[in-house]
């Protein structure tokens, strides 16, 4: 570590205290739509939604980019074992996105941004909101950039090495988001800010939601790829053994680099302003978004099958009971399994061109993503906190039983929310909704359910508070720490990789001719033939 | 804890990827052909009309003028229902429909964007200004079915919901003008 573990931990407690702030809005909210919140009169809707956006905003945004930041910065000081490279703009960049979130968290409660976190128009916020949210993305473009540029003078000081995959894969998730944002950014800038400011009165409502499709399923890749750096960097390690292949690593890297763009329309699937072929190709090419995840499944049973023979484990299965299952790194990998194996079966129902009409905006999707995302990513940023908490701070943690305890209500509460949910779903119960009347019969058979999903979301606080009371209490924690490797060398080492497996520059133009393949049409047509537009409704 | 290198030979460990790699591969061409045999031969087609419609005049002429929201049965016999849906009601809030039949429901919004779905069977759709939002379908079940607006469309969306009237086909008679409304109940 050279001196960017303040930077780091600065990311770090940002992220987290507003994982803390959105958690405790997430249990409010399951109460409030829930039979016992149900018909109080207060609190009003104009409260639910204020509160849904804060949590979405939180939770999505905040907690994420500056979680992937802060370990963007770690990795790159860690693997490379060399200074941050424009540690000033780092800090630059911090302080933007801080800024940006005070923007937008204010108007939020104002009650005058509730859009959610989506912000479909017609409906406009303040435009202090958007310009918050600009900020924060330009300070994940500065990362991105220190992140190339970090990569770019190792390389240089170590011609024909190949760049440690800790860093290959940062580097594939900061070119992820770069073309990730570019469609946000375009709906923003060119539709939805001046429409908030009043500049323009009217607005193509069909354009922005294609445009903000572009970004929506590869910022969830985006989330996810940290979680994904530990499992293949980190957990082998942690388990005791080593990484079974680092070329399916960088291989997993670069898939997710290329399909997670050109396959956003599947959010989609149920929208006038789409024709049925377009709808169909990214249908058929999501179908590949699931490759490098059964890669990641194989490479990291495989790598941890090492760990568990090596400490004794024999026969078919017996290696599975001989891993450190004590360590927390490497409880929450399996609970993560265990969460991505329920979330993904969900996956491919949402996937399915038909079955999406069962699914689409109800409770279903709610819980799927809170499954995969808050369930199995949320849990391996837990996981990647604990292990390099020590780092940044020096000490050891007392004891591992509260951080085992801390990832098993993590798990708990998650399946007791989101299968309930997943079953609201497929009755149709629908999303976003500030109070259900449950005086209706077909509603008022959900409300055990309901109940049932509200006391998981009362689990998942304990586990959030308790997580943020073993991060504070390592702070003081008088151990010293102890000197230990973090990353996993491969079984077999790399010694020489093809220019393709060590860099991004083919990728980036494959990218290209998918995304016009995929894009090109479908956001040209707004143009070659413009829908009518609609007129601005301002929130604020 | 000893962290002796575990002697796997390359060649082994390539094999057992190309082995796995083989495997994905048969799963994502199953998973492939299963989408789109079933896309093609049972006609799966989400509401994909793309059809334009001005969303500052729709309520002043043509299909969604007031006159013409709700239920007709055209001289063929084709069943068309039409709801305009807006901050925060459907207009008509009830629809009335034949079971066993083909119906056509065709939706628009003049404002911002709404959503729909009928609970308890597979009709689901984005109703997003500028845009007639299509559905064919066919119900099954003589009920009164919940239609909720299921995207979020400013603080009142909760309260945004209409009833789907689902009549035997034998109750199910247009006036002379070939409308059908609603039955008290
Ligand atoms: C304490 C744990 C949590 C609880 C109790 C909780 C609960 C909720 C509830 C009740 C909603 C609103 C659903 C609706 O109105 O349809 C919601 C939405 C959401 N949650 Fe959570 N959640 C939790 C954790 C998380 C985590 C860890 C994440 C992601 C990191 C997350 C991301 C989101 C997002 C993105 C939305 C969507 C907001 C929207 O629909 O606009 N949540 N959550
Ligand atoms: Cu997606
Ligand atoms: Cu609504």
């Amino acid at each position: 570590m050279r001196n960017v573990e303040r930077l780091c931990l600065a990311h770090f407690w940002v992220a987290f205290a507003a994982f803390l702030v959105a958690s405790l809005l997430g249990a409010w909210q399951m109460w409030v739509r829930s039979p016992l919140g149900a018909n109080i009169g207060t609190p009003t809707p104009g409260h639910y939604f204020m509160s849904v956006t804060a949590h979405g905003v939180s939770m999505a945004y905040v907690l994420t980019t500056f979680f992937i930041m802060g370990f963007g910065y770690f990795v790159a000081v860690t693997s490379l074992g060399r200074p941050l490279p424009g540690k000033v703009w780092a800090w630059i960049a911090f302080w933007m996105a801080i800024v940006g979130v005070v923007m937008v968290l204010i108007p939020i409660i104002m009650g005058q941004a509730s859009v959610l976190f989506t912000f479909y128009p017609p409906l406009t916020a303040s435009p202090w909101f958007y310009i918050g949210l600009v900020l924060v993305v330009v300070g994940s473009w500065v990362w991105c950039i220190l992140m190339f540029v970090a990569m770019r003078e190792w390389k240089r000081e170590n011609p024909g090495q190949p760049v440690p995959l800790a860093m290959f894969a940062t580097v594939a998730n900061a070119v992820m988001w770069l073309w990730t944002t570019v469609g946000v950014a375009a709906e923003l800038l060119f539709q939805v800010i001046p429409a908030s400011l009043g500049i323009v009165q009217t607005i193509d409502a069909g354009l922005a939601r294609t445009l903000f499709s572009w970004t929506l399923h590869a910022i969830v890749y985006f989330w996810l790829i940290p979680a994904y750096i530990a499992l293949y960097t980190m957990i082998p390690r942690a388990a005791g053994g080593r990484l079974y292949s680092d070329t399916m690593g960088r291989l997993t890297f670069i898939l997710f680099l290329v399909y997670s763009l050109p396959v956003g329309m599947h959010h989609l699937m149920m929208d006038p302003e789409h024709g049925n072929g377009w709808k169909f190709i990214q249908m058929l090419l999501t179908v590949f978004v699931s490759v490098p995840t059964l890669l990641t499944i194989f490479t990291i049973m495989a790598s941890l099958e090492i760990a568990g023979r090596l400490r004794g484990g024999r026969g078919v299965f017996g290696w599975i009971a001989k891993l450190p299952w004590e360590r927390p790194a490497v409880l929450a990998t399996g609970l993560a399994f265990v969460m991505l194996g329920f979330g993904g079966f969900g996956g491919l129902i949402n996937m399915g061109y038909g079955m999406n009409a069962m699914v689409h905006n109800t409770s279903w999707v709610t819980a799927h993503f809170h499954l995969i995302f808050g369930g199995s990513v949320v849990i391996m940023y837990f996981a990647i906190a604990y292990e390099i908490w020590p780092r940044l701070t020096g000490r050891e943690h007392a004891s591992p039983a509260p951080l085992r305890w801390q990832l098993w209500l993590w798990f708990i509460g998650m399946m007791v929310m989101t299968l309930p949910w997943h079953l609201l779903g497929l009755q149709g119960q629908w999303r976003r909704v500030a109070n259900f009347n449950y005086a209706d019969p077909i509603i008022a058979a959900w409300g055990p359910w309901v109940l049932v999903s509200f006391f998981g979301g009362l689990v998942l606080l304990a586990s959030a508070l308790l997580f943020v009371r073993n991060l504070a209490v390592l702070h003081r924690s008088p151990l010293p720490v102890a000197q230990r490797p973090l990353y996993a060398l491969a079984v077999h080492p790399p010694h020489r990789v093809p220019a393709a497996l060590n860099g991004f520059g083919l990728w980036n133009v494959l990218v290209l001719v998918l995304m016009l393949l995929a894009y090109g049409y479908p956001i040209a047509q707004f143009v070659i033939e413009p829908s009518p537009a609609a007129m601005v409704h301002r929130m604020h | 804890m000893t962290d002796r290198p575990p002697e796997i030979h390359e060649q082994r460990i390539l094999g057992t990827e190309l082995l796995w790699a083989v495997g994905v591969g048969v799963l994502v061409a199953a998973t492939l052909s299963v989408v789109v045999f079933t896309a093609l031969s049972r006609d799966i087609n989400p509401p994909s009309n793309v059809e334009r419609i001005d969303p500052k005049t729709l309520h002043l002429s043509g299909e969604f003028a007031e006159h013409n929201l709700g239920t007709t049965v055209g001289p063929d016999g084709r069943v068309t229902a039409r709801m305009i849906a807006t901050q925060f009601m459907f207009v008509p809030r009830c629809i009335a429909v034949p079971s066993g039949r083909a119906v056509t429901l065709r939706f628009a919004s003049p404002d911002v964007i709404h959503g729909l779905l009928i609970t308890r069977t597979n009709v689901n759709t984005m109703v997003v200004p500028g845009f007639v939002a299509q559905v064919h379908t066919e119900f099954t079940r003589d009920e009164d079915l919940l239609m909720p607006c299921h995207e979020y469309c400013g603080l009142g969306h909760s309260e945004m919901w209409a009833t789907v009237q689902v009549m035997p086909d034998d109750r199910f008679k247009p006036g002379p003008d070939g409308r059908v409304s609603c039955a008290q109940r």
